[in-house]
């Protein structure tokens, strides 16, 4: 261990391992520290990763050059498109991954890498000068310096873990926690957000009677994350899943016990999210419904190990001996790991500026739970950017701001740093607005080329990309160029026509705008050359059978892009501007926006705001131009 | 924002009392300053005071000082309201002794664009306003009292929250696509509520069209040949000699317009040249004019001659006039004829003269009859107005049509999102709960800011 590295990254989750990862690759000093390696990318809660947006999140990661996507696809044994019936903007890949495998080829990975240390320690305190980041200092007293720090703590800073009514301090599976770093943090003039989450039971795979409950497959169609390599899983051996639900007997155990949970006893402090509530919320909030559903995940095909997917709780363990045994299938099931709420502490998002560095101090970034995000993507696609963002800093080049045309990491970072959150935050699709254009197939068309910019992609991954882009537009124009008449028009195609007559005669690219018609009908008729792959058809038949939709959005984007170019001086004072009512200004005082666009999303900042900020800005921009 | 307004607030006339409004930073201590009475700049806010308005000692007239500090006033700025009781040339005095004080004239509509570029009211309570200035008859003034008190901006609320909830619904299908215990959304249960909003849409477009009507009027354009008796009707319908009226065809050569209201709503009458090939330049011109007032015509009362002996121009030039609201008025049925009107069946077509008032009576009667305009005196108003806010409800319904079309079609959720997702916006942008960047354009053109 040397005493001085470019960039430290403190944590060893999902977000510190894609950081520290970029960071090496872009050919800098980085140090990894965590509190134990055996954690290096550990999966504390679901066996998954992916599932509706997060799976397009992963393969973004892959676009821009990170690891999650190939790690994932090297270690699942269950794989499956989302969405399929809802349509090709909202497809999303979910993986069930080996909680064992994941982590022992992300550190194959990571210990690939010559540049990067890692180090087993637990930081206590960052060392600032002249409000720009010079070191930590460990909780044996040694400073480690460095010119930038990435902090990816997850749920370690200050962690309470909840069961009933006892409260234990510590982290997840009992881990060590940092005591004062996030003290530290406010003393800096950090807002601390006290953020809550939860994980279910596990329970002993052979202990589940599961004749009565209805298995999951994966899909039968070979799927990857990564852009660059093939599946690498058996397709015709998958591991199933299963679904059970709760049963009358398991309301009835919630209701008579509600006052023993952590939840309601009012021993949790911490805001937990609403969209990823307890099995004591669930049934509270929604008390008319009969009954919920469950997954019952193997985690591993290298343990016995099965994860109940949404049966998280804080409910004391005999009264989680009885939630377990109620369930059908479970009546017999032997509990190997209890439930518990962990309460950690986070920093208010709206301290970070959109590159993810703070605004308050300089060459300190941060990802992951920290900046109040669930889920290992969310934590995945910000480690990169903050990996990404502090490297081309020290290489004094602009940051990579992602717009939220551009890519979901985009939104979900925008959403952080300009709306704030108030519970840990997770990616929906239905945070995109451009989410047609956000799509799983076209990832490495919107991403790549900034990943080979900054050095993450070599040059066989970007040709290979401008074959993908040279092969979408010659499939078009095949398609365009060949028409079809009464002379030359196949049977089978003639009779899916609804209206049997072919006056003037229709080009292929015409026929597949209707519904009845697919690229692969003409590949099967021979009208037109089979060379494409299926990601290509896929990608070209979207394009032309929504390009009506497709053609509405981008004109969205150019009315949002107009606003983006709508820069707000740094140097603005908001108590000049006239008329803004005294929410809107308290928030564009603390958010800062860099644009118009931004400032528009801000809750709080209502549309006459904006209008008399930008009549504040061509009065008093305009005229010194 | 910085000047202090002022301006004559009650309608010019012999009134009683009129009021002068006096808005900004200095109202207080400008009107104190004329004002014989309290020390106005220690009294409280929103109270009435007696006093004079002076000018080097004489006393102009007797007022009552109407007070009240920001925030809480019509421009939320500190504003002072002189009741004055002088009569005109009085209050004309007193407006002049601010002038030289420092007031500055309000322009048209100033204290309404202060409302609204201090936030105190929204665009459409600002267009309201602009329209309650200008209404000519009860009916519109009405209309632009309902959109100001937000009944029109509820009602569009509504509408959004139903889509809100629709679109919520899908969502979630989106979004948690593994939970089977979540209601699948279909066509099934999806269509009909984007009907019911296609419905509400439908009906909000029907009632603003007779918003537009109450507001500006029915615009109504006479047609015919020359000297088929088109400028009498004008001047019967106006009682008043607004037209020159001979017996020579082609007297009328430019376009005369009358107004006369109608059970409470206005029309606006306008007299053509009348329809003939002609060489006079001038009256060219004319009938090219008569051509383009009828294109923006709501209604158009073709007037022909009962002794006419032939009909075939007129049957050619009515047959042109498709789309349009029509009323064939056969003038001079006191004259006898030999011509039979049978292929006028499909048309509204009503028999007069100008001699007697019944004919005429008869076409005002037609005219409420094909406007509704016994029902709009019963009706609630709360309808869009502008051309802004009708255009957009219109492109907001065919947003639902679209979304409604694509999902017959088998076209996916994930699409269709997104027309749900422009109606809503599209809503959004009438009460302007959507900032849009073409918002403040309008703003700039509506009240010449940043000069």
């Amino acid at each position: 261990m040397k005493n001085k590295y470019d960039i430290i990254v403190v944590g060893g989750g999902h977000a510190g391992c894609e950081a520290s990862y970029v960071a090496s690759k872009l050919n800098f000093n980085v140090a990894l520290i965590t509190s134990n390696i055996n954690n290096i990318a550990d999966m504390p809660c679901n066996p998954s990763i992916g599932g509706t947006a997060k799976g397009i999140v992963v393969r973004e990661i892959d676009a821009l050059g990170g690891l999650m996507g190939k790690i994932a696809d090297r270690s699942h044994f269950q794989i499956k498109m989302l969405n399929n019936s809802k349509g090709p903007a909202v497809r999303s890949l979910r993986a069930q991954a080996d909680k064992k495998i994941y982590p022992q080829e992300m550190l194959k990975e990571l210990k690939k890498l010559k540049n990067l240390t890692i180090i087993e320690a637990m930081v206590e305190d960052i060392i600032v000068n002249d409000n720009t980041i010079t070191g930590i200092i460990l909780e044996n007293n040694k400073v480690i310096n460095c010119k930038s720090l990435i902090l990816t703590t997850g749920t370690y800073l200050k962690s309470h873990v909840l069961v009933g009514s006892e409260i234990k301090k510590e982290g997840p599976h009992g881990e060590r926690r940092s005591l004062n770093l996030s003290d530290n943090l406010k003393k800096r003039g950090f807002e601390i957000l006290r953020l809550k989450t939860g994980t279910p039971q596990r329970i002993e795979k052979n202990s589940i009677d599961y004749s009565n409950l209805k298995p999951e497959y994966g899909d039968l169609t070979p799927l990857t994350f990564s852009f660059d390599n093939p599946p690498l899983y058996d397709i015709n051996n998958q591991e199933l899943c299963y679904v059970t639900y709760t049963s009358p007997e398991t309301h009835k155990i919630i209701n008579d016990n509600l006052e023993k949970s952590a939840m309601y006893s009012g021993n949790v402090k911490g805001v937990g999210a609403r969209y990823c509530p307890s099995i004591e919320d669930k049934i509270v909030r929604f008390a008319d419904k009969e009954r919920h559903q469950l997954f019952l995940e193997p985690e591993s095909k290298f343990t016995n190990e099965i994860y109940i997917q949404g049966f998280s709780t804080s409910m004391p363990y005999d009264v989680q001996e009885k939630l377990v045994h109620s369930l059908p299938g479970l009546e017999k099931a032997k509990i190997l790991k209890y439930a518990y709420a962990i309460e950690y502490d986070a920093i208010n998002p709206l301290h970070l500026k959109p590159s993810l560095e703070t605004k308050i101090i300089n060459n300190l970034y941060t990802a992951g739970q920290i900046n109040g995000t669930s889920g290992y993507e969310e934590a995945a696609g910000q480690g990169l950017i903050a990996g990404i963002n502090a490297s081309l800093k020290l290489q004094n080049k602009e940051p990579l701001i992602l717009k939220r045309n551009e890519s979901y990491i985009g939104v979900l970072i925008d959403d952080l740093v300009t709306k704030g959150t108030i519970e840990p935050y997770r990616l929906l699709t239905s945070r995109a607005e451009y989410r047609l254009i956000l799509r799983h197939d076209n990832a490495d068309l919107r991403l790549r080329k900034y990943g080979y910019e900054i050095g993450l992609i070599n040059k066989i991954q970007y040709n290979k990309l401008i074959k993908k882009e040279n092969s979408i537009n010659d499939l078009i124009n095949e398609l365009k160029i060949k028409r079809l008449s009464k002379k030359n028009i196949p049977l089978n195609v003639l009779n899916k026509i609804k209206e049997k007559q072919l006056t003037s005669g229709y080009s292929l690219y015409e026929l597949i705008k209707r519904p009845e018609f697919k690229i692969i009908d003409f590949i099967n008729n021979k009208l037109i050359n089979s060379k494409y792959s299926n990601d290509i058809i896929e990608t070209t038949e979207f394009l032309i059978k929504y390009e009506g939709y497709i053609n509405k959005t981008y004109k969205d984007i150019k009315r949002l892009l107009k606003l983006e170019e709508k820069q707000i001086p740094k140097d603005i004072d908001y108590d000049k501007v006239k008329n803004i009512a005294t929410e809107g200004r308290q928030k564009l005082k603390q958010i800062k926006p860099l644009t118009i666009a931004q400032a528009t999303r801000i809750s709080g900042v209502n549309p006459a705001d904006i209008s008399m900020l930008i009549i504040y800005l061509k009065k008093e921009y305009s005229n010194n131009e | 924002m910085d000047t202090t307004i002022c301006a004559i607030s009650t309608a010019v006339g012999t009134g009683a009392i009129s009021i002068i409004r006096v808005s900004g930073k200095e109202a207080i201590s400008i009107v104190n300053s004329v004002f014989s009475g309290v020390d106005l700049t220690k009294v409280n806010t929103h109270t009435i005071h007696y006093g004079f308005i002076v000018e080097e000692d004489n006393k102009i007239d007797e007022v009552l000082i109407t007070l009240m500090k920001s925030p809480k006033t019509y421009t939320t700025e500190d504003t002072v309201e002189i009741n004055c009781h002088g009569g005109i040339s009085t209050t004309n005095k007193v407006l002049e002794i601010l002038l030289n004080k420092g007031c500055k004239l309000a322009e048209p509509g100033e204290f309404t664009k202060r409302a609204f570029l201090n936030g105190r009211i929204d665009l459409l309570k600002a267009e309201a306003i602009s329209d309650l200035i200008n209404s000519e008859t009860e009916k519109a003034r009405k209309l632009a009292i309902n959109q100001i008190e937000g009944k029109l901006s509820k009602k569009i609320e509504y509408i959004r929250k139903n889509l809100i909830q629709i679109q919520a619904s899908i969502e979630v299908n989106i979004d948690y696509p593994e939970y089977d215990d979540i209601e699948v959304i279909t066509n099934q249960n999806l269509i009909p509520n984007l009907n019911k909003i296609l419905f509400d849409l439908n009906e909000l477009i029907f009632e603003s069209e007779n918003g537009r009507i109450i507001k500006n009027g029915i615009d109504v354009v006479i047609l015919g040949k020359p000297n088929v008796g088109k400028s009498s009707i004008l001047n019967t319908l106006l009682e008043e000699e607004k037209a020159i009226v001979t017996n020579i065809p082609g007297t009328t050569r430019d376009i005369i317009e009358g107004k006369i209201n109608l059970n409470g709503i206005l029309l606006n009458v306008i007299d053509t040249a009348g329809l003939r090939q002609t060489s006079d330049f001038v009256e060219k011109i004319g009938v090219q004019k008569s051509i383009n007032v009828s294109e923006k015509a709501d209604l158009i009362i073709y007037v022909i001659d009962n002794t006419t002996a032939n009909l075939a121009g007129d049957i050619k030039k009515i047959t042109n006039l498709n789309n349009k609201k029509l009323i064939i008025f056969i003038n001079k049925d006191d004259m006898s004829s030999k011509n039979k009107y049978d292929k006028f069946n499909k048309y509204n077509v009503v028999m007069g003269n100008t001699i007697s008032t019944n004919g005429l009576d008869k076409l005002k009667n037609k005219i409420v009859e094909m406007f509704n305009i016994k029902y709009l005196d019963t009706k609630d108003f709360s309808y869009l107005s502008s051309a802004r806010q009708i255009s957009l409800a219109k492109k907001a319904k065919n947003a639902i049509e679209n979304a409604i079309n694509n999902l017959n079609e088998g076209i996916s959720i994930d699409m269709v999102t997104i027309d749900i997702k422009e109606c809503y916006e599209t809503l959004g942008e009438i009460i302007g709960a959507v900032y849009q960047d073409d918002l403040i354009d309008e703003l700039f053109s509506r009240f010449c800011l940043g000069k």
